[in-house]
This record gives structure tokens, sequence and C-alpha cells, in this order.
């Protein structure tokens, strides 16, 4: 085998953990080879012209979580990072009222205050507790988790690390912080509201992509996990990358390269090589083998422990783990190419308020209801809808005064219950239509064009298990000390020389890069080790 | 009285926050919607239109139009061609900058000066025989800067010349039925350009260029997300980052063109015999003369400002709205090596930045310095080194 089919590192997956992981090794001087299944890099993060001219963000849709860290590290503004603001927040009524947030705070106290006098100032005690929580665990966002289990003294001084640094939060700090990780995002909402448009809207953010209704417990924990997404230095906010997110996997690709790391697409890896309990490269499925000291999966953990590798060489603890992990996606998009901006009545000709996220959540009651049909096998009659309008702030996703309207849907369970999504695909796609019509009249008439993307699309195109976006449910036993797997929640495995990137690892899914980031740290550490 | 612009009828309709600022006697629109800096990536990702009609004006012409401002204007005014423009300066005879401006050749001994403050009376004075008018048609003209890379396109559409235009170019066309100039200016660091048109042309022109430009992203910018776009693109605002040597009280409040970092300016000086007032003391300084700072970018270490914030127990703020007062630059030592005059938290490039003065010798890109900021009530010294200016310099500017 010559010499340029070595590589000191393969990253197996250009989604953005591999690139932002295949970026840091490459930064680093490791002669790094990035192999992606498809014709493009991204992952989940790709922007696609599906209608001449209409650019579609088929999966992820918004920039939040997005570490700054990364941002600066790996120099992304040199390779056109440029995170538009979204200045608005729409929340859509049953009764035709709205709730309608912009940039300026007092003005959203006032728009609060529309609803209920009192929800008003406790939105700001609400934003301020919520803020606390989020800087008190931002710290472990950042870091590479203890492992509890190990007895090595370092991860042993780690683990005492952590416990100090939760003894040394203020304890109501602390408390709201168990009551979010632990409770549900009706019961801590519940504390502080009235106003059923203002609890609807925000606990929208407590069920996005987990199987959960607002009332569940666990529901509090995705609540938190997206609001710790920081934008230019504000917790909650978001951002919508020029191009959409598949404009800024192409940024992740270009800064990558230029650090020297080679990008090989259309190129699928059939398995990852080992000798003697550690990696030496992959196997593509065209039989072409690559040799590397070091191969990192940027896959969910599924692929990653028990299609990459053998599982009988893996320890069965951990086979029976990531057996267990659950996938269970309940996500689904339909997005639009549209003939001209949806019509609110109560709002009139206005079209500035789709300039940030629509959030189609009006009640918990609404949001209970659509979680009920998914706990039986079906998807939401009337879902919830988390749409952007993404030509209102980039002309570049449209031709001029045409649109493209991004859809998450929600719920949508990968297991159907008598039925399967090939059958279902238009039917759903038809139930959100008509979900949209019945808040934007006309809204029909409007659409150009219509993309399905169902659970079993996310698996088969991105390659996401059960179509799960954060390539792993958002479950407390399976966040930090047991993402993906106790005592592997380290970005090691087994086998040495293989690592895991992807979202499936500490501290999860979003684009948010993190994983990518630690994982890199962790290898590039171990490398140091070795000397 | 405070006095409204010729577009204010649709300036006054689209400003939604009840904000204006007092720009030389004017009313312009702080920011029209409450999130200047929607507007501001409007500049940056798509076109916005900023309402400069407050812009002192004036129109020099006369036989002897080129050699007067050759003698009043510090930059070489006899290589601008009609049809040009040049960004240019005027200074005194210490050679400390006045005023800066834009100045444009609208046909051979024709000239329109732009300046941010009046300046009628002190040109007045320096005629003496040349055959020249110095004219104060301020009143007169509306302007508007449409700023952005989707700017081009949008005035290509109304007026296909627009599109030929080289930086710093102009060109007279029409939009709708209005004549007017066009030129390939602006104060964003962006590709752009400025309407000057005829007051009473004001309406029909913002009208039409909505119609066209609405689908393009096109939007009205106030003041606070133009000063945001120019520090990027380190364009110097007079009162911001120097004063007008007429009005300062001492030296210390008076800057040199060097040591704004307008040296280019003079690169030919020791090849002609032009006078003009200010000469001597600049080529002086060119010549090794004393000379106190250079003008240069700071970018802030974003590890070190997060650090310092946090240690307190606070989130780093990231606030676009540019400061303009002073902050204080120290070397390593603790010791004073210069002042930033205009800073903040850039969006497109993710730090904070300023434009700020230092110790000639610290000039160079890439010296490590610190920046003094208040945190937790008191001063602390964050880390920061020294950038060329423009630190933001899209080629899509002069391409």
């Amino acid at each position: 085998m010559s010499d340029s089919r070595r590589y000191d590192a393969i990253v197996v997956g250009g989604g953005h953990n591999g690139l932002v992981n295949g970026a840091y090794l490459a930064k680093a001087g490791l002669k790094t080879l990035i192999i992606e299944r498809r014709h493009l890099v991204g992952g989940a993060a790709i922007t696609d012209e599906l209608y001449p001219g209409f650019q579609f963000t088929t999966f992820s849709y918004a920039l939040s979580l997005l570490r700054p860290e990364i941002i600066h590290e790996l120099e992304l503004t040199k390779h056109g990072f440029m995170p538009l603001l979204m200045p608005t927040r729409f929340a859509p009524m049953e009764n035709g009222d709205y709730l309608l947030f912009g940039q300026d705070h007092d003005e959203n106290l006032n728009e609060i205050a529309r609803h209920s006098p009192k929800d008003a100032d406790a939105y700001e005690q609400f934003d301020h507790d919520i803020t606390m929580v989020c800087q008190a665990i931002k710290p472990l966002l950042d870091a590479v988790p203890p492992n509890p289990f190990s007895k090595d003294p370092a991860e042993l001084a780690r683990t005492a690390q952590l416990a100090q640094h939760m003894r040394n939060l203020p304890a109501r700090v602390m408390h709201n912080a168990v009551r979010l990780l632990t409770g549900s995002a009706a019961d801590f909402l519940d504390d502080y509201f009235e106003s059923e448009i203002l609890k609807g809207y925000l606990a929208s953010s407590g069920i996005i992509g987990t199987k959960v209704g607002p009332r569940s417990q666990g529901s509090g924990l995705v609540l938190l996990y997206h609001t710790m997404g920081e934008h230019d230095g504000a917790f909650g906010a978001w951002a919508f990358h020029k191009g959409g997110n598949g404009g800024f996997t192409q940024v992740l690709a270009r800064a990558a390269q230029a650090y020297g790391a080679e990008i090989l697409l259309d190129t699928a890896v059939d398995r990852v090589i080992t000798s003697n309990g550690r990696a030496t490269g992959v196997a593509l499925f065209d039989g072409t083998e690559l040799e590397a000291d070091v191969v990192v999966s940027a896959l969910d953990p599924r692929r990653t422990f028990l299609h990459l590798v053998d599982p009988r060489e893996l320890p069965s603890d951990l086979v029976q783990s990531i057996n267990r992990f659950k996938f269970q996606g309940t996500s689904a998009k339909v997005n639009f190419a549209l003939d001209d901006l949806p019509r609110y009545p109560a709002l009139g000709d206005r079209g500035d308020q789709y300039r940030g996220f629509t959030n189609i959540g009006p009640t918990m009651d609404y949001l209970e209801r659509a979680f009920d049909e998914a706990k039986y096998g079906w998807y939401s009659s009337r879902p919830y809808i988390d749409a952007a309008i993404q030509s209102t702030i980039d002309p570049d996703m449209a031709p001029p005064g045409k649109h493209v309207m991004s859809c998450f849907i929600q719920y949508a369970p990968y297991h159907l219950k008598g039925s399967d999504w090939d059958t279902e695909r238009d039917t759903f796609a038809d139930s959100v239509q008509a979900t949209l019509e019945s808040f934007f009249p006309g809204f029909g008439d409007l659409v150009l064009h219509r993309e399905v993307v169902t659970p079993l699309d996310i698996e088969r195109v991105v390659g996401l298990s059960e179509g799960n976006i954060f390539a792993g449910e958002f479950l407390a036993p399976q966040m930090f000390f047991f993402r993906p797997a106790p005592n592997w929640n380290q970005y090691r495995t087994p086998i040495q020389g293989y690592y895991q990137c992807g979202s499936g690892t500490h501290p999860g899914g979003c684009v948010m890069g993190a994983p990518g980031r630690l994982a890199s740290q962790q290898i590039l550490g171990d490398l140091t080790a070795k000397g | 009285m405070i006095r409204t612009t010729p577009f204010y009828e649709r300036t006054k309709a689209a400003n939604t926050t009840g904000l204006w600022t007092h720009w030389s006697g004017y009313l312009v629109a702080t920011k029209y919607q409450m999130s200047e800096k929607f507007e501001y990536f409007a500049i940056r990702n798509a076109a916005a239109v900023y309402d400069s009609s407050p812009l002192y004006k004036y129109r020099i012409r006369g036989s002897g139009a080129q050699r007067y401002l050759a003698g009043v204007l510090a930059r070489d005014i006899t290589t601008c061609r009609p049809g040009r423009g040049q960004y240019t300066i005027w200074c005194d005879d210490d050679g400390y900058v006045m005023e800066d401006g834009v100045i444009f050749c609208t046909a051979e001994n024709e000239y329109l000066l732009t300046a941010a403050k009046p300046n009628l009376a002190y040109l007045q004075s320096l005629i003496g025989y040349d055959k020249v008018e110095v004219e104060d048609v301020s009143a007169a003209y509306a302007s508007v800067a449409v700023q952005g890379p989707r700017s081009r396109e949008i005035l290509a559409a109304l007026a296909p010349s627009v599109r030929g235009l080289a930086y710093f170019e102009h060109t007279e066309t029409k939009i709708g039925d209005a004549p007017l100039t066009v030129s390939r200016t602006g104060f964003t660091g962006d590709l752009g350009y400025e309407l000057w048109m005829d007051r009473s042309d004001a309406l029909r022109v913002w009208d039409v260029l909505f119609e066209i430009g609405s689908g393009h992203g096109l939007v009205p910018n106030g003041d606070v997300a133009l000063l945001m776009a120019r520090i990027e693109a380190g364009l110097l605002l007079v009162d911001a980052d120097f004063e007008s040597s007429r009005f300062a009280w001492n030296d210390a409040h008076r800057s040199t063109p060097i040591e704004l970092g307008l040296g280019w300016m003079f690169r030919n000086l020791s090849k002609t015999d032009r006078p003009f007032i200010g000469r001597e003391a600049i080529r002086r300084e060119l010549a090794g003369g004393p000379t106190r700072w250079r003008m240069i970018g700071l970018v802030v270490d974003w590890r070190d400002y997060e650090q310092k914030y946090s240690r307190a127990g606070l989130i780093p703020p990231k606030d676009h709205t540019p400061v303009a007062e002073d902050m204080m630059v120290y070397d390593a030592d603790a010791k004073r090596v210069g002042y930033a005059t205009s800073f903040m938290y850039s969006p497109v490039l993710q730090r904070h930045i300023a434009l700020a003065r230092v110790r000639p010798d610290l000039a160079a890109p890439g010296n490590e310095v610190n920046l003094e900021f208040t945190i937790d009530h008191r001063y602390e010294m964050v880390a920061a080194h020294t950038a060329a200016l423009p630190l933001y310099d899209p080629p899509r500017r002069t391409a």
C-alpha cells in the first residue's frame, strides 16, 4: 500500500462533528482524512436547491448551540462564517391572537403583559433563574466529562472537582438545575406563568427532538438544553447561518481543508479494521483499505459500536448499553417553496414577524395532545411546528419576492403502529399543511414545492438511527456520565485508536460541535501521552 | 428648530422605534426597527439604504478650481479625473487634520466636496486670486447610500450603467425619471453606492429603490448600523477617532494624517512640488520627524475576555453598539501606550474590536497589548493584539 493511502487519522462521517473533529486534528498537524458517504458534507446540516432558485435546509435549520470556542479556534470567520440575526419570535394562537417577541426587552414585556400583566415580571424572574442555571452548567459543555466509574486517580480527582463545582453553587441555582434536569417543562413553567400562550411557547423548547410531552418528566432537561444555546453572548438566542446550515458546514469544510484535512466524498466506509485490539484503518465498500493510527467515528452510537466494528470485540456490558440506548426518533420536516409570505390575519400585511421562528404550539394542552398520539404509535393530527421562513433574513435562500419555509414537525414517531412511513408520507404532510392553513388562511395557494422528510428519510439519507436528530435521545440516563454508555463517555472506545465524536457523545446533539471538539482534545492528549 | 431631510416622509413612516438622532441639525433615524443588528446584517449580507442628506456638500467650480483645491486639500486632487472621486482630508499649517470628506470631480474644474461639518467660511477664505466659486449646495441635494452585496444588482436593475462603475467612480444616470448621480462610494466598507439627487426627486427615488429592492432584502438602516459597519471597515469618524484641529483645545486632541494611518496619501510627495496647507509639517514627519501615534485596529483576546468576566460571575457582554469613548491601551508592564477611540463587538468577526492609536513602535500587526475594561466595578486589563485596518474587508468592496 502506498504512503498516500496512509493517514494519521481517518474520520468516518462528514457531518458537522466529523468536520469539527477533522479540522482540529489537522490543525494539530495530523494527516487527516474525512470520509463522507454522500456527495456533500454536512450530514444533517446541509442546504440543497431542491426547486430551482429555492434553497432548502432539509434537516437542521438554525444555529444556536455552536460553541463559540470553535468559531475562534478554527478561525471560522476567515472562511465565511456569518450568523445572521433572527430578530423575532412569533407564536400564533388558535383564537387569531399571537405572541410576538422582538429585540427590545421592554417591548417584549409589554407584549407579555397584553396576555398577562403578572407574567411580565415573572418572565424577568424566569429568564434570570434559567440563565443562572445555564451559567452553572455551561462549563460542563466545554470539557470532557469525568468518568465516575474509573479507579484512575486522575478521574477520581475530576469527579471530585465536579462535585466541588456543584457544591459551590447557590442552593437556589442548584435546586432550579435539579428541577429542570429531572422534572417536566410544564411543572417548571407553571411555577412562573399563567398565560397559556407564553407557557405553550416556552414549553415547546422542552419537547424538540425528544419523545416527551411538556408534562413528561425529562422535558425540563430538553428545555434547559435548548436554552444553553448561546449566540453573541445571549443564552437562548438563535442565528441563521448565511446559506443555511449547509452554508455553515461548507465553512467548516473550508476550515478543515485549510488546515490540511482531506475530504473524500461519495465514499462509504464498510468497517473499521482492527488488529490485536487496536484500530489500524478502515475498509471501504469497494474493498479499498486505508491505513490510519486513529479512526474516529462521527456516526451515532449504534453504528459506531454495532456496525463499524464487530460487537464481539467489545465488552458485553457496552454492547448491552448500546442495544438499550434509546433512539426512537420522533420528529420530521416538511419544507416549502412559497410564492409569497403567508398572511396572518391579525397582523394584516406585515411580514417582519417571520424573521425568526414561528412557533405553532399555542398551549401546553396543544403540545400534550400532539404527544398523546405519538405515545400510541401515530403522528400528531395537529402537530407542533417550529417554522422559519429563512428567505426573510437571507435573500440568497430564494428568488426575489419568493420564500422558503422550513417546518420542523413533531410528533412523528419512527415506529408507526399498523403502517409505515412510505405509505403515510403524503397524508402526514397534508395534515401538516392543513394545520398551517388553519393559522395562515390561503397558505396552500402559496405552495410551489413541498419536501417531506420523515424519520425514516432521516435514517436513510443521513444515517441517524431511527431518525433521531440528536443521535440518541436526550434522556437523563443517556447524558453526561452515560452518553453513550457508562465508562465510555470520554470519546474513547474499548478498541485502542478507535474514537467516537458524534452527537451520541457528550454533550449531545444540535449543531453544537462540542462532541467533535472534545473528542479531538482526547485523541490529541492520548497521542501526546503515547509519545 | 430641528430640520427634516427630503426623505422624511418615508423615513418617518419606516421608523417604528420613535428613536431619532440629531445630525447637523437634521433628524435621522437611530434605527428603523428594534434591532439595529438586523439592519447591520442587511449591509453585510443583503442591502440597506441610509439617508445621508445631512452631509454638507460644497460645489467648487471655475477655471482655477483644480489649482485652488490642490492647495486646500492635502491629498493630490490633480490625479482625480472627471468621473472619479477621492477620499480626502484638509489640514492646518502644522500638519494637523482638520477634516475629511469625499470629493468628486464632476467635470473639468468642477467638483463636489462632502464634509461632516460646515466649512463654507473656511473654504471661501482661501480663494485668493483663483477664479473659483465655492457654493454651499447642501440643501439642494438629497442623498442616500445603498450599501451591501446586493446593492449592485438592485441599482443595475434601475440604471444599467451602475454595473460598470469602478470603486470611487461616479456616473450621471436616471432612476425612474429622476436624473441623479451614482457614485461607488460609502461608509460601510462593503460593496455600495451613493445616490445624489435633487431634493424634489427624493421620495420618488426612495419608492423605486424599495419597489425593486425589497425582494433582495433591502431595508432602511439607521445610524447605529452604519457606525457598526464603519468601525469594522476602519473608516474614521470626526469627533470619535479624531477632532478637527480647528476646534481642538490643545495638540493632544489634534492628529496628523500619519498618526491617523493616512500617510499613504503622500506616497508621491517628494516627486511633486505642489504647495498645500500643511505640506511642510507632513513632509517633516514623513522624513522621520517625531510622530506620536499610529492608528491601528485592536482585536480583543476572546479567551481572556471570557475568563475575566466569568471569574467575576458575569456573563461576558457581547454588545455590538459602538462605544465612542477613550479606552486605555497598556503594554505588558502596565505602561500606557495608546488609547482606543471606537469600540464594539463585531458580529461578522465574532470578536470585540477597536480603532485605536498606539505608539508607532507597537503598531505592526500582531503586537500584544492590553485594553482596559471596567469589569465588576474594577479596572481590568484584557489581552488584545494589534491588527491592520480594515479589520473586515470583503473583496466585493472594490471588485
